[in-house]
């Protein structure tokens, strides 16, 4: 699954007229301050509302003024426009994320907690579950939602976690394990639980998903505050321009209109990004949350863009999870075909992924035909967590029986034969998991269930490593193994035999390089490294230490994800950098429009500055005016879907980008002013 | 263009190229401590002066001690340059009996000098005796120097340094800059002035008969030593008031080239200390490129115009096809015009041609290499610094398009170095329209506007802009001898240089605390082509669009009335 991958609508009506209301809300002096350029827009679309208040309530006694009430008219109404056509972007982030949040809140608010005093404690107290604090401890039973996230103490139950992860199948939970961890607003189906709270009211998964889309209760993030002075720095700057200009312009005997001023001060600050701003940063959020992966702060989506250095473990992320088998290995005396058929109803029942790879390699062998058997009699052993086998008992009293080395060795009856500890040695030494199969307590063979590292992956390596990331496989398997299936997979490193330890100081060591670690886990005995990492991923199965310690929780549960979420976080920066730039280049059409506007009638030799060749002053003024605020509405798109995050080196993206959006930035006002100034002229607006 | 200019443009930065590496590496050698050629000689006397003034090589400073060090000394040397100025008269060395300098007047030409601008608002053969010439101006003309050199140095160990707490020793830093690079270069250079007739004399003035047979009383002096510091140093304050115009300043077209030159040659040179620094020549290589665009565009921009004489002289008859009105005939106009464009781009600040007569489109070029807050070389060290901020906005322009955390040379440019950059870039904004608007509306100041009309305009920000960047130049017309000018330009003066020496300071502290980074395939080159660009494009869009409003009320109406035969005198 990639990003582009989850579609959702980036548009739809619903979601624009709630975006509508929502903006006409946003107008507001508190929430505005957040946002110092479209503040400072608000504030002229005031003073120019008063002006024409002052214009209808008094109009000048004599002469000709300039701009006319209707020209003004439309000033300060596309000034109020482009205040509104930021507020809307934002809105309409928010709302597209909000819809899950809202479901969820309704989970928060409504859930009703049973207190327990102690564990065994029979009494429950019923409390609302946001009034439950770190270290309570809750009974829940079928059909309760979970009131807040909390270790399992003690049940094991199946839990509904659809809300969160819109995965519909029910997962077990269990107390003890790498299972123990449940999220506040997943449904317990069957059994009860007792849960130890670990996160107090607002803390919760939920709430952090809920706070990520929300701009009021959305951190600014490292890389959006530096920008955002950046923007106040050149709003500062054109402040003073146009703030300047009267004094200069009458020192040489110019009257400049100041509605004009005002439309050259909105026009020349930075309200494409600025209006923006927050749209590219909750939608970068949104894009993480529909991905189904939480972010505890927007600093680690940022810090994921930056990351040179994905750890990445063997099982599950670089090969399938589950092995397949690859060969059969008798014993001597043993035919490979009889080995294969045991081995085949051993594993008729064998739902896993390994049983059927073992029915599919025994029939693609030897030309068994499963439907043909006649499985009148047979009975069979499920595995179980305690005999850790499985097999089958024939009619006639045969019973076959595969599972792990050391507990299929334990049931024969003599010691194993040489050849047999041979085999299981060396298909662990190729990286492969032996498995010993035997009939009537004597060995049959080995069957050697192989990694099989997952298609792609090498690709994507390979593109990683153009973008400057390096890839590390770690395994507790053995140095010999794990370079095999390094090789195959084509990662670039990789640290076998891998214990907490190692990989806490493998990140360290890479982290003294001043390089950015990003890594997942899910045991609890990840947890030192996730905290370490720079990017630590823990799954959402695993254990609430490894969740706690990590800094973004994948309710997938899949590991292949980091590399996804790096993509998201570079996303998360590009869009802003494009559109940053695209806006200040925006502002040299916009001096060669307004400017010649503004003097024309002290100067008339400055037509020739008027390159566009632009109806009228007025017309030139309310051309610039418009192209600006229209832009960002032309630009939300970008903006929620942010600029594609294209795998290439970073002097390919910084020429690509800046040819777009640079270059495009300065060429596309000329075009757009010159355009709606001729529909201006063609409706005669002004 | 024409032949002669292209010429020369070609020789000039041919030299500067090739002077670049060598004076760049002596630079690095020197502030890293290394040995030089000239070690066994000036060693000893490094360290007699390091014990006297009690600074340990050992000890080095933070950023804040660094900054604050410097404005200790800054603010000593103005200190005694006024006292000296107001009391000159009571001093020795006053062979021609000058009266003391006025308050206001000493205090712009105190600030004047220590912040490297040198403008002055009075002619200093007249009215400053011989040793506040030598004692007062001279000394600031090394100091100011050297306090530039040693920031741009400061910077660079900022940028090179890792997890480091200190940007050096001040102290030391300007023993050094003063003992192994001005000197020298400044007895080399004096040198070959007075071979090419400029006097070196205590003796005050020479009485001497005209052809006609008339009395004429010339001005001497220690002339050669003055001038060549004040090129050297980018101070440009001249011995004389006609600055570089005058024949005892700038004798013959090669002492005018070589002024050209040695006003390059250390702003020139820091870009190649950099990358040296750095450990990567190129990062050097790619500023100076960037430089050498805005100043060859400019260059070429202002030959076109003054290659083009006024169209109103053709319909007269008097149809010269270049305009030689206030340029001297050893120069003609190549030697001038790129005389004013140097001048103007590094901060230097001495003219050889009055650029009140200069078409309004090279005015322009003029002005708008003082507006840029004069990276394109500029000051000693101060272009450097200067260049470096706009580098930071593009690297973080850049970093975010390329969708990592914004860094250069391995280091993140976060909240911290954006807020600094951008407060060293709004002095010029500030100071320039903030004081230049103010100009037009209190009517003290604006009597000091002479001619009517947008020629007036453009010498009020020409004294502005030369005043906050530090230039010193002087448009001419402009009366910026009166109290008001002399306080609001001398704060100006005093703004353009400290409010940009510490954020910068704070920059290179910030920098230098930092962990590097290092280089893989997603961090974007910044020597390459593509960067250099980029650089360009913000300089252009946020250092030169800002003041476009007022340079089209200025120089750009001048131009197009002039083409539509209306003139300003």
């Amino acid at each position: 699954m990639t990003p582009s991958s989850v579609r959702v609508p980036l548009l739809t009506g619903a979601l624009v007229r709630q975006a509508l209301v929502q903006a006409l809300r946003k107008i507001d002096p508190r929430h505005l301050s957040r946002n110092p350029v479209v503040f400072v827009t608000a504030v002229i679309a005031t003073a120019c509302t008063v002006m024409l208040g002052e214009a209808v309530l008094f109009p000048p006694a004599e002469g000709p003024v300039l701009p006319t009430p209707g020209v003004l008219a439309q000033i300060v109404a596309w000034l109020w426009g482009t205040v509104l056509f930021a507020t809307f972007a934002e809105a309409l982030a928010e709302g597209r994320g909000q819809a899950q949040a809202q479901a969820l809140r309704r989970a928060r608010t409504d859930t009703v907690a049973r207190r327990l005093g102690a564990i065994d404690a029979p009494e429950t107290e019923r409390v609302l579950a946001t009034q439950l604090r770190q270290g309570d401890l809750v009974r829940v039973e079928p059909g309760d939602l979970v009131p807040g996230d909390g270790e399992v103490v003690e049940g094991i139950a199946l839990v509904d976690e659809s809300a969160i992860t819109g995965e519909s199948a029910p997962v077990i939970r269990e107390s003890g394990g790498d299972r123990s961890a449940v999220t506040g607003g997943t449904r317990v189906v069957s059994d009860r639980l007792v849960v130890r709270i670990t996160a107090n009211p607002g803390d919760n998964m939920l709430d952090r998903m809920i706070a990520l889309v929300e701009s009021a209760k959305r951190q600014k993030t490292p890389n959006e505050i530096a920008l955002t002075i950046l923007l106040v720095g050149l709003t500062m700057i054109f402040l003073l321009v146009v703030v300047t200009l009267p004094a200069f312009a009458a020192q040489q005997g110019m009257a400049l209109p100041v509605p004009f001023l005002a439309a050259l001060l909105v026009t020349l600050i930075p309200t494409t990004i600025g209006g923006l701003l927050s749209a590219i940063g909750i939608a970068g959020m949104d894009r993480l949350v529909r991905f189904n992966v939480i972010a505890k702060s927007g600093r680690a989506v940022e810090a994921a863009g930056d990351v040179d250095v994905l750890l990445l473990d063997k099982t599950g992320t670089i090969t399938l999870g589950n092995r397949q088998a690859a060969a059969f290995l008798p014993v001597q005396g043993v035919e490979e075909r009889d080995l294969a058929q045991a081995s085949l109803l051993a594993s008729l029942a064998d739902d896993t992924a390994e049983g059927r790879s073992i029915v599919a390699l025994a029939c693609e062998r030897f030309g068994f035909a499963t439907d043909a058997l006649d499985r009148s009699g047979l009975v069979f052993q499920p595995f179980t967590a305690q005999s850790r086998m499985s097999g089958v008992d024939g009619p006639d009293g045969v019973s076959i029986r595969k599972g792990a080395p050391d507990r299929v060795l334990g049931i024969l009856e003599e010691s194993p034969p040489r050849d047999l500890v041979r085999a299981i040695e060396r298909v662990a030494k190729n990286g492969g998991t032996p498995l010993v199969v035997a009939r009537d307590h004597r060995p049959l063979g080995v069957i050697d269930l192989k990694d099989i590292v997952k298609p792609g992956l090498r690709e994507r390596f390979q593109t990683l490593r153009r973008m400057g990331i390096k890839t590390v496989m770690v395994t507790g398997d053995n140095p010999l193994t794990a370079a095999a299936i390094a090789a195959e997979a084509g990662v670039d490193d990789f640290l076998a035999e891998a214990t907490p330890e190692r990989k806490l100081e493998l990140i360290r060591s890479h982290q003294a390089e001043g390089r950015l670690v990003a890594m997942c886990g899910d045991g609890s005995n990840d947890a030192p490294a996730l905290a370490q990492a720079d990017v630590g991923v823990a799954m959402n199965t695993g254990t609430q230490a490894a969740r706690e310690a990590a800094n973004m929780i994948d309710l997938d549960s899949d590991p292949t994800k980091l590399i996804e979420i790096v993509l998201i976080g570079k996303q998360l920066l590009m869009s802003r950098g494009a559109l940053t730039t695209f806006s200040i280049a925006n502002d040299v059409a916009k001096y060669f429009a307004i400017l010649p506007a503004l003097f024309l009638p002290a100067l008339p030799e400055i037509a020739a500055f008027d390159v566009m060749g632009l109806g009228s002053p007025s017309r030139a003024i309310l051309s610039a005016l418009i192209f600006n605020a229209l832009i960002i509405v032309a630009l939300i798109p970008l903006a929620l879907r942010g600029v594609s995050p294209r795998p290439a080196s970073a002097s390919t993206l910084l020429a690509r980008h800046a040819l777009v959006y640079g270059v495009g930035g300065v060429v596309a006002p000329f075009v757009g002013i010159k355009g709606i100034d001729l529909v201006l002229g063609s409706l005669g607006l002004a | 263009m024409n032949a002669e200019s292209i010429l020369i443009l070609l020789a000039f930065c041919t030299v500067i190229a090739a002077l670049t590496p060598v004076l760049g590496g002596y630079l690095e050698r020197v502030f890293t401590g290394k040995r030089t050629v000239v070690s066994v000689v000036l060693g000893p006397v490094e360290r007699m002066l390091s014990r006297l003034m009690g600074v340990r090589a050992d000890q080095e400073q933070s950023w804040s001690s660094y900054a604050a060090s410097v404005l200790a000394v800054n603010l000593g040397g103005a200190l005694a340059l006024y006292a000296l100025l107001r009391t000159q008269d009571l001093l020795p060395l006053n062979p021609a009996g000058v009266p003391a300098v006025e308050p206001a007047v000493a205090f712009n030409m105190a600030v004047s000098f220590v912040t490297n601008t040198n403008w002055q608002a009075i002619s200093g053969e007249t009215s400053l005796s011989l040793l506040s010439q030598m004692a007062g101006l001279g000394v600031q003309n090394f100091l100011s120097a050297a306090t530039g050199l040693v920031v741009a140095i400061a910077l660079m160990r900022g940028v090179a340094r890792r997890s480091s707490r200190t940007v050096g020793n001040y102290y030391q830093d300007m023993i050094r800059a003063v003992l192994y690079v001005l000197a020298p270069l400044c007895l080399i250079g004096a040198l070959v002035l007075v071979w090419q007739g400029v006097p070196q004399t205590l003796q005050a003035r020479v009485e001497a008969t005209t052809i006609e047979g008339g009395a004429q009383t010339l001005a001497l002096g220690p002339v050669a030593s003055q001038v060549m510091i004040k090129n050297l140093g980018t101070n440009g304050g001249g011995f004389f008031g006609q600055n570089a115009a005058h024949p005892y300043e700038n004798p013959t077209p090669l002492s005018n080239f070589l002024t050209l030159v040695s006003v390059f040659a250390l702003g020139a040179a820091l870009t190649n200390t950099f990358g040296r620094m750095v450990g990567d020549a190129r990062q050097g290589w790619a500023l100076l490129g960037v430089m050498g665009i805005l100043f060859v565009g400019g260059v070429i921009a202002a030959s076109v115009a003054e290659n083009h004489s006024t169209p109103a002289l053709h319909a007269l008859g008097l149809a010269n096809p270049v305009a030689m009105e206030g340029k001297e005939v050893r120069f003609g106009v190549p030697g001038s015009t790129l005389f004013a464009v140097v001048t103007t781009a590094a901060s230097n600040g001495a003219v050889n041609a009055m650029h009140d007569s200069l078409m309004p489109l090279s005015g322009l070029v003029t002005l708008v290499n003082m507006l840029l807050g004069e990276i394109i070389v500029g000051g000693v060290g101060a272009g450097f610094y200067g260049m470096i901020v706009f580098v930071l906005l593009s690297v973080f322009l850049a970093g975010l398009m390329v969708g990592r955390s914004p860094e250069y040379r391995g280091k993140k440019i976060e909240a911290r170095e954006i807020t600094l950059a951008v407060l060293a870039i709004l002095v010029m904004p500030v100071l320039v329209l903030g004081l230049g608007a103010l100009s037009c509306l209190v009517p003290e100041a604006l009597a000091s506007v002479q001619a009517p009309g947008p020629h007036g305009l453009t010498q009020l920000l020409y004294a502005h802009a030369s005043a906050a960047a530090n230039n010193g130049s002087a448009f001419g017309g402009f009366v910026a001898n009166t109290p008001y000018q002399n306080t609001a330009l001398g704060l100006a003066m005093l703004g353009g240089r400290f409010l940009v020496i510490i954020p910068v300071l704070a920059i290179a502290g910030s920098l230098a605390a930092k962990r590097a980074t290092p280089e893989t395939p997603g961090t974007f080159p910044t020597h390459g082509p593509l960067f250099m660009l980029l650089l360009g494009g913000v300089i252009g869009i946020v250092g030169g669009l800002t003041f476009l409003p007022v340079l089209v009320l200025g120089p750009g109406a001048e131009h197009l009335r002039m083409l539509s035969g209306t003139l300003f005198p």
